[in-house]
């Protein structure tokens, strides 16, 4: 205390009081919840409803999950180990199925020395997607080509993978990733060239037969293009001279080049296939053929001319007007039937085929939503600078409806990829079902329900919401208009 | 300004209109117009609204289609065949009420965009001419910005500098100012002048009559789908000849 002013006044404050915090009632956590939970009568009731609701879910499955095995090697034994541990007539999740059998669920009846090559198809779809999907954003880019070069090689590695495969694998992500880095344009070709490397990879086999199936596309691009100025004219020269090559050439070139040079892997049949192996490479190959797919047959619906237009509503209505499940079992069964006794249409790729048109009917609304958002006034500075309609579709008019409709077509894609697992009705092993059940039938692991269902249901989740999250990124990246 | 004399080289007519006439289904929009524009010529279009004035510029870029009648461009005369649609579209510049700039390109890649894709100028050159207009409309800084992000009176600069870019020979302007706050007419009506001032052939259908004064040969009033009248600029505003220019006239300079 200082005496400076003691005498002349009676009190002085010298050590002031410290803030207090507001009063508990009027801040943070409890001011929230009172705002948002208690603020009346009903918000009180549904916040206890949904209290009530929580409790017993927590009740009925949080025991269930906290006794979780992971380490057994069959349901008995899970069921013996939770039993001593946690008291008769206490149940527990046994995930050590999981632990056994979780290959199954990835690869199905895939080769288990070859696991390595599903692995490197999935890791080179990422450096493919990367010139497309992060073309604007060089530090997003390469956190992903980073990230699918190194965890391909490790995961691949795990799963022992063949020295020499490593060190070549190792060396063309690697270069592909430089390229990528270094020359986006041409990287745009390999993207283009993925789809035939995925296949040859997955399917094994010649070599040949992917490169001349790839070559029929590029024959056919180079008549369309040489032909460019007889328009619709020259596109159908291309389709036949495409469709020529591969009936009657691709075969006995590959089989001669094979001669020549064998470039082989080990073939998988189709029936190989399962778990997510299928559900992956039918979502993926649906998803990249469906886009462009639906675009066409949005601007056909919006065409001027009566029989286009015609065609693509009857296409549109029929394909929505019918379950998915009827298309598969078409692709399955009634095309046999069709097509010429002895041809061998694989059944994968039948499946992709009606996949692939199921989805495009519902892209197609979703980029037909898109089209007709946009001002007409975009259509018509297209027209007045001298773009064909081409040109302004590509350049003005499907940039922008596009954009406006990345939540429906990534909604779309979702949908679809979920839509793959009811390929168990055409016999094919997706990983919900059939998968689930082919390990079931086992003898050890007989009488698991749920513990299958939840690996396989998280494992979708993340790839539906990886996808979700990206559509978001893109929204966000591409919001320029500040309208 | 007086220097209102027509440019004297009769022979070569930059557009050329005879008798056309336009139907929307039922409702005759166009009505036996006749005009002639000559080279250099700057022409305003004035009106009630709903008369056809928007119509008939449209028809001469061809982005509406008449169904009598000819009109042809630089002597090119528009029918069916895209290839004289194509080719006149790149001589002619067309500028929006509403600007229609497009929202997912920069300033710059809007004003390269025709130049490249269409005349198949280079990159670079087109680049280069680019920033040459958009310093002549005098927003070259922000060639990188997005059109969001400019005002209503930069964001119409911009579209006539992009349509200045395919270098046509004939700009047509269909109310420029009308979509503008106040302060930001004239910037727009200063760039027109000085486009005017380069002799460049306009048609604008525009309300500013202090614009038509300074810079117009010709006035044409129209109502009712029809050509009602046409004068000099200073003839039509002080001593307009038709009933219903002279309510017209009141109308937009009553208050
Ligand atoms: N696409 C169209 N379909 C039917 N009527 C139209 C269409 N466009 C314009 N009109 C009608 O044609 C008339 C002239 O329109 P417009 O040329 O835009 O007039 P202005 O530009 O002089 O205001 C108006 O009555 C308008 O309602
Ligand atoms: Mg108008």
């Amino acid at each position: 205390m200082s005496d400076t002013h003691s005498e002349t006044v009676a009190f002085m404050r010298e050590t002031m009081l410290p803030p207090q915090p507001p009063p508990l009632a009027q801040s943070g956590a409890i001011r929230w919840l009172r705002e948002n939970l208690f603020s009346g009568p009903l918000n009180i009731a549904l916040t206890l409803v949904g209290l009530g609701i929580v409790w017993l879910l927590v009740g009925a499955v949080g025991p269930w999950l906290t006794h979780s095995v992971w380490n057994a090697g069959s349901m008995a034994e899970c069921r013996q180990i939770v039993a001593e541990t946690w008291g008769q007539g206490a149940t527990g999740a046994c995930f050590a199925l999981v632990k056994h059998r979780w290959n199954q669920f990835l690869f199905g009846f895939y080769p288990q020395a070859l696991y390595w090559r599903p692995v490197l198809a999935f890791g080179l779809l990422f450096l493919a997607l990367a010139p497309l999907l992060f073309s604007e954003s060089a530090r997003a880019r390469r956190v992903v080509l980073g990230l699918a070069l190194v965890l391909t090689l490790v995961v691949s590695a795990v799963l022992d993978a063949p020295g020499p495969a490593l060190a070549g694998m190792a060396v063309a992500m690697l270069g592909w990733a430089a390229l990528v880095e270094a020359r986006p344009r041409p990287a745009l070709l390999a993207s283009l060239v993925y789809p035939f490397a995925a296949a040859w990879l997955l399917w094994g086999g010649s070599l040949w037969t992917e490169a001349m199936a790839l070559a029929g596309f590029a024959m056919g691009f180079v008549v369309w293009r040489g032909l460019a100025r007889f328009g619709l004219f020259a596109f159908a020269l291309a389709v036949v001279a495409a469709a020529a090559w591969w009936l009657l050439l691709a075969g006995p070139l590959a089989a001669a080049l094979a001669g020549v040079l064998p470039l082989r892997l080990q073939p998988v049949s189709s029936d190989q296939f399962g778990g997510f192996v299928l559900s992956i490479t039918i979502g993926v190959a649906g998803i990249a053929l469906s886009l462009p797919l639906g675009v066409i047959l949005a601007l056909a619906r919006r065409s001027d001319l009566p029989v286009i237009k015609v065609l693509a509503v009857m296409f549109i209505e029929f394909i929505r007007g019918v379950p998915l499940i009827t298309l598969l079992f078409v692709a399955s069964l009634l095309l046999n039937y069709f097509l010429p006794p002895g041809t061998n249409f694989d059944v994968i790729l039948r499946v992709i085929i009606m996949v692939t048109l199921f989805a495009a009917a519902y892209m197609a609304e979703v980029i037909r939503g898109g089209l007709a958002g946009l001002p007409k006034g975009q259509y018509e500075a297209a027209d007045a600078l001298g773009l064909d309609y081409w040109k302004a579709q590509r350049l003005i008019i499907l940039p922008q409806a596009l954009k406006i409709s990345i939540p429906g077509i990534v909604s779309t894609f979702i949908g679809m990829f979920k839509d793959t697992t009811l390929v168990v009705f055409v016999g094919l092993y997706d990983p919900l079902k059939a998968m689930s059940d082919t390990i079931r039938a086992s003898f050890e692991w007989k009488g698991a329900y749920w513990e299958p269902y939840i690996f396989v249901g998280a494992i979708f989740f993340v790839l539906c919401f990886g996808m979700s999250r990206y559509s978001m990124y893109l929204e966000r990246r591409l919001k320029h208009d500040h309208r | 300004m007086q220097t209102t004399a027509i440019p004297a080289i009769e022979s070569d007519a930059a557009i050329e209109i005879v008798r056309l006439n336009k139907w929307y289904g039922t409702f005759h929009v166009l009505r036996d117009i006749d005009l002639t524009v000559r080279r250099g010529e700057r022409i305003v279009i004035a009106g009630p609204s709903g008369s056809g004035k928007s119509t008939l510029i449209r028809c001469i870029n061809r982005l509406e289609e008449h169904q009598s009648g000819k009109i042809i461009v630089d002597g090119t005369e528009l029918t069916h065949d895209l290839k004289n649609i194509d080719k006149v579209r790149s001589e002619v510049g067309m500028v929006f009420q509403h600007f229609n700039l497009f929202p997912h390109l920069t300033i710059l890649e809007n004003c390269t965009l025709a130049p490249i894709w269409v005349r198949k100028v280079p990159r670079r050159e087109a680049e280069e001419t680019a920033m040459h207009f958009l310093e002549k409309v005098r927003i070259p800084d922000q060639a990188h910005k997005y059109p969001g992000q400019l005002s209503g009176g930069q964001q119409q600069r911009v579209a006539i500098a992009r349509a200045l870019c395919m270098r046509p020979r004939i700009m047509l302007f269909d109310e420029p100012t009308s979509a503008l706050d106040p302060e930001m007419i004239k910037e727009v009506l200063d760039t027109m002048i000085a486009l005017a001032e380069e002799g460049m052939t306009m048609i604008c259908v525009t309300h500013e009559m202090g614009f038509a004064q300074a810079v117009a040969h010709r006035v044409i009033f129209m109502d009712q789908g029809q050509i009602v009248e046409q004068n000099t600029p200073v003839e039509f505003f002080n001593n307009p000849q038709s009933e219903r220019s002279r309510l017209f006239l009141s109308q937009i300079l009553g208050h």
